[in-house]
């Protein structure tokens, strides 16, 4: 984590959301910088995805200022607006394909939108992205209704990296998979994230994720937000924060990625370690 | 963004072909690079190197194109070497290199364009025809089962739910159904007074006017806007309800979709359709009755003389003996294709226009068998 940049490519002040008497982010400041896995966690209804869907613009906050590469995204015109949108990804939680086209034609979408590209390009492109995704070669030409759950979200994540982003969010990306889907998947972002340079925006609830790619985490609480790096937040003694970190499942998460020494003591850690 | 846009260079350097790029290869500038490389004439059986000691910034697209032309030239027996890549973007190169093996994709064309395919679409489609007839065929005998059983144990009907269907497809089409009628009304007492008066036979126009609504327009009419009304919003809510599998938890908790969800509609819509028959002829015959008032100066007391003079009571109850049989095909069309949707909700659309189509379509092909049956009958 060091030699991070120290200018957030997302910086997020004061940020108030209310539905109808709901509160709920009552102040929150958040810092994303490039080149960073960010976790986002919180219990159910803590508004992970309404923070999400307010950075992308999809959701107007009550109250304060949403920074993203710079640009102020509630006052941005829309030229701004469309030159933001080149450069980020989003991942919906089923992938959100459009269902009459085809996975490879979903792919170029994007493509089509913002560039003047011959197809033939458009193609190579979207069989790359396929690839990167980790999905096979058929799968271009199925419909999103023919593929299983984890490859409506590889082919998802596929169309999020069409216009190479430099950030992409994803929005639980492993709800749903089987465990070794979700660990494939998490090894796909970390890949991803080293050879393309990419920040990695992440509202999960997946534990395993957490420990395994994510370089902070940040977890709302209370209608506000706490960051900081996954020792900081073992560390952290609010209620919540401890039963989410230091609860059983949270345990097993930690020793499956720690080193055992870290967790000497524990008989279970004794043995792996002999 | 926006500095050192992308370059291409190509030099010869003794028995050496030299491809030199610089600048920033991202996917902006993608379109272009692509043309300029696909423009190279590309030598065969020599030694090539691509130096990319100039790139400041590359993306999966820029890399992608470099690695394209390496299998290009590689193909045609050339040596070739990528040269002075930044140690930065060697990670970028080999996942492109693992995930960039595919073929481009290919789109799959639609077959019908030739004669055999188009032959064998003809044939699809009426397999399909067949397919669809039989299922709903298969779908009338459920729900008459259904309600044959509900016969037996009347208690099991479910009377809250069909009062609020009676509610939403008549109570609440009572203004568009009324509007409507009356505006027809009109029409036929106007055109049908500028065609009799020409006779002199003014006093007509009632006539016209009440077998026109009473037998035909009346529950055609209102017949057409439910099935635009209701039928679609049978469809989109049962379809609905598939996609969100609650059809699915309706079964593991023992309770029969049909009977919760098609009876109500069912028999909602069968007493509901023939009030709204009667009340669209009242509506229909009202505003004949203002027109020729207006046009013709044949007073309210004289359009209802020559109305009981006119009309003998069977064309009223064969228009209303008619709505039954049109409200029965609404509903069940309207409850099958909700039935129909698979987990996508793309069919919920394709379907609920299916069923109007298709419920539109029966109801005037069974209008046209009564007015055919009934002449044979003369009555």
């Amino acid at each position: 984590m060091d030699g991070l940049p120290k200018e957030p490519i997302i910086r997020v002040r004061g940020l108030v959301n209310r539905f109808a008497t709901e509160t709920v982010h009552d102040g929150v400041d958040l810092d994303v910088f490039g080149g960073e896995v960010l976790g986002i966690v919180g219990g159910s209804g803590s508004g992970k995805s309404v923070l999400l869907n307010t950075i992308v613009g999809l959701n107007r906050p009550v109250k304060g200022d949403v920074e993203v590469f710079g640009t102020d995204v509630l006052a941005a015109s829309e030229t701004e607006q469309r030159e933001i949108e080149k450069r980020w990804g989003v991942l919906f939680q089923d992938g959100a394909l459009f269902s009459s086209l085809t996975v490879a034609q979903n792919i170029e979408v994007p493509l089509k939108e913002f560039y003047d590209m011959p197809q033939r390009l458009m193609d190579e492109i979207a069989a790359l992205k396929l690839g990167l995704a980790g999905l096979p070669e058929d799968a271009g030409s199925k419909f999103p209704a023919q593929l299983s759950g984890g490859m409506r979200k590889r082919a998802g994540l596929a169309r999020a990296l069409a216009l190479d982003p430099e950030i992409v969010f994803l929005d639980e990306p492993t709800a749903g998979l089987d465990p070794i889907a979700a660990g494939e998947f998490d090894d796909l972002i970390r890949d991803l994230k080293s050879s393309l340079g990419l920040t990695v925006f992440m509202v999960t609830h997946d534990l395993d994720s957490l420990f395994a790619i994510c370089d902070r985490v940040a977890v709302l609480v209370d209608k506000k937000i706490r960051v900081g790096t996954l020792d900081q937040m073992l560390r952290d003694d609010h209620p919540w924060i401890r039963a989410y970190f230091h609860g059983p499942r949270g345990r097993a998460a930690q020793q499956a990625e720690r080193p055992p020494s870290e967790e000497a003591g524990t008989p279970i850690a004794a043995s792996t370690s002999g | 963004m926006g500095s050192a846009a992308a370059t291409l260079k190509t030099t010869e350097d003794a028995d050496t072909l030299v491809l030199t790029a610089a600048g920033e290869w991202l996917v902006a500038s993608a379109a272009d690079l692509d043309r300029r490389l696909r423009s190279l004439e590309l030598p065969q059986r020599r030694q090539v190197t691509i130096d990319l000691a100039g790139i400041d910034r590359i993306d999966s697209a820029g890399a992608w194109l470099f690695l394209r032309t390496e299998q290009d030239l590689s193909a045609r027996g050339n040596h070739v070497e990528l040269r002075h890549l930044a140690p930065t973007f060697a990670p970028l190169f080999d996942q492109v290199r693992a995930g960039g093996a595919l073929a481009p994709v290919s789109h799959p064309r639609p077959d019908h364009h030739s004669l055999v395919g188009f032959i064998a679409r003809i044939g699809q489609i009426t397999l399909g025809l067949f397919s669809r007839a039989v299922s709903l065929l298969g779908f009338f005998g459920l729900v008459a089962l259904t309600a044959a059983r509900l016969l037996r144990h009347p208690g099991r009907l479910r009377l809250t739910a069909m009062v609020s269907q009676m509610e939403q497809t008549g109570v609440n089409a009572l203004a568009i159904v009324g509007m409507l009628s009356f505006l027809i009304g009109i029409v036929i007492a106007y055109q049908g007074a500028d065609q009799l008066r020409r006779f002199g036979a003014e006093i007509y126009t009632v006539d016209l006017l009440a077998v026109g609504i009473l037998r035909e327009l009346g529950v055609l009419m209102t017949a057409i806007i439910i099935a635009g009304r209701s039928g679609s919003a049978f469809t989109a809510e049962i379809g609905t309800m598939r996609v969100n599998q609650e059809i699915d938890a309706l079964q593991t908790l023992g309770l029969d979709p049909v009977e919760v969800l098609v009876m109500p509609r069912l028999l909602g819509l069968l007493l509901t359709l023939p009030m709204l028959t009667v009340y669209a002829n009242l509506m229909g015959l009202l505003g004949g009755c203002l027109m020729a008032w207006a046009v013709l100066g044949i007073t309210i007391p004289e359009f209802i003389s020559e109305l009981q003079y006119a009309v003998a009571p069977r064309t009223f109850w064969i228009g209303v003996f008619k709505a039954p049989f049109f409200a029965g095909i609404i509903a069940m069309i309207g409850c099958y294709e909700g039935f129909q949707v698979s987990r996508s909700a793309e069919s919920v659309g394709r379907l609920t226009t299916l069923s109007v189509v298709e419920s539109i379509f029966l109801v005037i092909v069974t209008d046209a068998i009564f007015s055919v049956v009934l002449s044979a009958l003369r009555i």
